[in-house]
């Protein structure tokens, strides 16, 4: 094994070491375990929801967002969407929500191989899901902000609104529409996940920083002469 | 502002008028109901019937009543206890805003046509709701046009007319629709009676040529259509049948039918020579007539059997064969009746003859009785055996003048309408009905006035096996002076009276003028029986076949296809607020079949389509596709448009059919 691929593995742990102390060693497997199981639901259940609220639509509309699709009265908000020349939902995040499933199956490899791993380089590892949650609302924001600023000038209405962002998350107006966004069951388990992703990262440094550090040292001794 | 002017144009975009919902939230209390009702003269009595009937925006109705609309030839569809119009159905009659007869469902009623002619009316009678083990089950709804002897099948997925037949064998008919208990068949009987098929036939053949009959009409559920095939007609001696009632429970297997005019009058007043009295006093000059009695589930065995001739292409059981096989008997009734019901566990049959001021009950246990010791006073002219009256009576209840018909409550009392005292009636039942009100069995308890008039009521649930009471409807017709003149033509009045206590309390609560004529019969069904569709299953719905039609133009696939030197067809959306394509151009004389889907999902989202000059208006509710076909003869320019308020773009929501002069 060449000693770069050694370094980035990290120290292993002896078996009696592990039998004498299972829960310092076992604990950041486990939250990241735990990290996965709320990835793998997360794939199941919306991530963002955002209620259209106008006088006609006495049940509000309702646009729902999942990691792999789009959910709710599509159509209908479409429908209304042409009189401003707003391009069809349909067309938003389409390579996104493409690689959705593979992106979080991802996830769970990483955070699978961040286990096994017991060096600083968990940390990179860990980060693209640590950041998932945000970067999910960002790419959400970014083509709220295309669609309502790309309208197309030849629509009934195009001289009638101008370009408009609504927030990604709360509430905003557009025409008569009240617009309520907020996070879905599934954007709450990810920051979650990420969150005992954090946790977990403290006790694999308490556990393992420790053997890393003894494990340098020891090299140091062997090179020095 | 921009924005706002956005916000007020899309406001109109989804096509509903926003009505400001937030009432000022004053400080009210009960002195401010007292001066309301003092300044508009209110009793405390009108201010409960206000509280019990009012249904403020939102609040939904708990019954609705399917009331027949007459020589309307429509349906009537009202909300209890508001008492407001919520739908009207086209039956037989054309109707511009369900696009009934412009284009669209006229294969539904040219199969109502009357010897190759268009009757595009009808005298709808006696809707029937159906039934599962005799209880309103809100699937479908038939109904009997008078006029020309047809039979509706009303689909309440969608509330519309899915089928009309017509009756081979007479040309009028009064005691349909009813169904039997679990909807296998809706009968139908003759009234005013003819030759078969409404030859001709000097009068003076009357009792030869003259014929009488019920029909049954198979229903075919799944189908959601009468089963023509499998329909099958009971001769019956030429009296006037009138209205009838189908057993249940107890009586399961029976039908109900009364009669008048058993004295053959033909009249003829008017005629030089002629000497008979005039119809009205020559049918009523028998102290009695004869309530018919036909066990239908033997009929149906016998007709399975073969023992039927073929009649105007329609399986028909002589008379003597009924008699033969014992499926027919009469007994006699008060003279001139008109109602016949049965009680809710099917044990007692009431009749109201209009001359008579009893309502005479009959047991059916002593009908059963009577047919198997063969108790009979003899047989009438036509040899059906005759049970004696005294033997199957079970009381006569003097109730007042000219008694129609009878519904039930589920507290023992039965409900009479009495044509002359322009009342309602409230009378006990005996048996074991007798201990659920502590009033004496088989008495008057009370008489409500009504205005003015009444022909038949309603119970909520009333004629089922499960009657709720709770509310009574008085069909009456003309209001008199209920309400502000509109012309000599009066509006009817739909009276609503409070039935929810035992004993004498019984008010009226509310009038609903009906300024469309006339109602007669009606059924009120609990409003969460019926399950109907907001917008059809899927885009593409065909309601006629109540399926996806494969050649529903879809969206991205419209087009104007020639098929021929003079044949064209269009594929076309519609969709708020444009039609797809805008111009479609064709060639005179070129027959266009025009296809039209309506794209929507909204619920609101209905688009209306004519063409003028060509008289085609459709109306397209979200998901639904139709196909009108006709010759473009005339050419010219033609804008089509759409005529429901779809969208604040709905003006521009048109299009040109341009028909090229042909040289």
């Amino acid at each position: 094994m060449s000693s770069f691929l050694e370094k980035v593995i990290g120290p292993r742990v002896d078996q009696s070491e592990l039998e004498k102390n299972s829960l310092t060693y076992g604990a950041p497997g486990f939250l990241l375990l735990i990290a996965r199981v709320l990835l793998l639901v997360s794939l199941f259940v919306p991530f963002w929801h955002m209620e259209l609220v106008a006088p006609q639509y006495p049940e509000n509309l309702h646009l729902i967002a999942y990691v792999t699709h789009l959910a709710g009265d599509v159509a209908e908000i479409d429908s209304l969407n042409h009189y401003i020349g707003m391009r069809p939902l349909e067309e938003a995040a389409q390579i996104e929500r493409s690689i959705g499933v593979y992106l979080l199956i991802g996830f769970v490899v990483l955070l699978e191989l961040a286990s096994w791993i017991h060096s600083r380089w968990t940390v990179l590892l860990v980060l693209p899901v640590l950041l998932f949650p945000a970067v999910f609302l960002i790419d959400l924001h970014l083509w709220m902000s295309y669609f309502g600023q790309n309208l197309d000038p030849d629509a009934p209405l195009s001289n009638s609104i101008e370009p408009f962002v609504p927030p990604v998350l709360g509430t905003g107006m557009v025409g008569q529409f009240k617009t309520v966004a907020m996070p879905g069951l599934g954007l709450i388990l990810a920051t979650i996940s990420s969150c005992v992703i954090l946790v977990a990262l403290f006790f694999h440094w308490r556990a393992y920083a420790p053997l890393v550090k003894a494990q340098n040292a020891a090299k140091k001794a062997e090179e020095q002469p | 502002m921009a924005l706002t002017r956005f916000g007020s144009k899309l406001m109109l975009v989804a096509g509903v008028v926003a009505i400001g919902t937030a009432s000022s939230v004053m400080a009210q209390s009960i002195s401010d109901v007292q001066k309301v009702a003092k300044e508009r003269g209110l009793s405390t009595q009108d201010l409960i019937a206000a509280a019990m009937t009012y249904t403020p925006t939102g609040m939904k109705d708990e019954y609705v009543i399917m009331s027949s609309g007459g020589h309307s030839g429509q349906v009537f569809v009202i909300g209890v206890p508001s008492m407001r119009l919520l739908k009207t159905i086209a039956v037989f009659t054309p109707e511009p805003w369900q696009g009934y007869g412009y284009g669209a469902g006229n294969e539904i009623l040219d199969a109502g046509n009357v010897q190759g002619k268009e009757n595009r009316w009808g005298d709808t009678h006696h809707p029937a709701l159906s039934e599962t083990n005799g209880d309103y089950d809100g699937e479908w709804l038939f109904v009997n046009d008078k006029s020309n002897a047809r039979m509706a099948v009303i689909d309440l997925r969608d509330f519309e007319t899915k089928q009309i037949v017509k009756n081979p064998l007479f040309i009028n008919d009064h005691g349909g629709a009813f169904v039997t208990p679990n909807t296998d068949y809706v009968f139908e009987t003759a009234q005013y009676n003819v030759p078969w098929g409404a030859d001709y036939a000097p009068m003076s053949d009357y009792k030869e040529d003259f014929r009488g009959a019920v029909t049954m009409w198979k229903f075919d559920r799944k189908k959601g259509r009468i089963d023509v095939d499998r329909s099958f007609s009971i001769e019956l001696p030429p009296y006037w049948q009138d209205i009838a009632d189908c057993g249940k429970l107890e009586s399961d297997g029976y039908f109900f039918l009364n009669s008048i005019n058993t004295e053959l009058a033909t009249g003829g007043i008017g005629v030089e020579g002629q000497k008979n009295p005039p119809f009205e006093a020559g049918v009523s000059m028998n102290a009695t007539d004869y309530l018919h009695i036909i066990n239908w589930k033997k009929a149906e065995k016998v007709f399975q059997a073969g023992k039927t001739v073929t009649i105007k292409g329609m399986e028909v059981i002589p008379l003597q064969t009924a008699i033969d096989e014992g499926l027919l008997h009469l007994t006699p009734e008060p003279r001139s009746p008109h109602g016949v019901d049965v009680a809710p566990k099917g044990d007692f049959i009431v009749v109201s003859g209009k001359l008579d001021p009893h309502t005479t009950i009959y047991s059916f246990a002593k009908i059963k009785k009577a047919i198997a010791d063969k108790t009979f006073s003899g047989t009438d002219e036509f040899g059906v055996p005759v049970l004696d009256f005294d033997t199957v009576v079970e009381a006569q209840v003097e109730v007042g003048l000219g008694p129609l018909h009878t519904q039930f409550g589920p507290d023992g009392y039965a409900y009479t309408s009495l044509f002359l005292d322009s009342a309602v009636a409230r009378w006990t039942l005996g048996g074991s009905y007798g201990s659920l009100n502590p009033e004496p069995d088989w008495t008057l308890v009370t008489k409500t006035p009504v205005h003015y008039n009444i022909g038949h009521l309603g119970v909520a649930e009333g004629d089922t096996i499960d009657p709720d009471g709770k509310y009574l409807v008085a069909y009456n017709k003309w209001a008199v002076d209920r309400f502000i003149g509109v012309g000599p033509l009066l509006p009817q009045n739909f009276q609503l009276l409070d039935i929810s206590q035992q004993g004498t309390h019984m008010p009226v609560i509310y009038d609903m003028p009906l300024g469309i004529g006339e109602p007669h019969y009606a059924q009120i069904i609990k409003a969460d029986k019926l399950n109907p569709w907001w917008v059809y299953p899927e885009i593409g719905w065909d309601p006629h076949t109540q399926s996806v039609d494969p050649w529903a133009p879809r969206p991205k696939m419209e087009r104007v296809e020639r098929k021929g030197e003079r044949e064209v067809e269009v594929f076309m959306t519609a969709m708020r607020s444009h039609f797809t394509p805008e111009h479609v151009t064709v060639k005179q004389g070129d027959t266009v079949k025009w296809r039209i889907t309506n794209t929507e999902r909204a619920i609101d989202a209905t688009h209306g389509f004519s063409i003028p000059v060509y008289n085609i208006t459709l109306s397209l509710e979200p998901g639904e596709t139709a196909t009108v076909e006709f010759v473009a003869d005339r050419a010219g320019t033609f804008p089509f448009y759409c005529t429901e308020f779809c969208s604040a773009l709905h003006l521009e929501m048109m299009g040109y059919l341009m028909v090229e002069p042909r040289d």
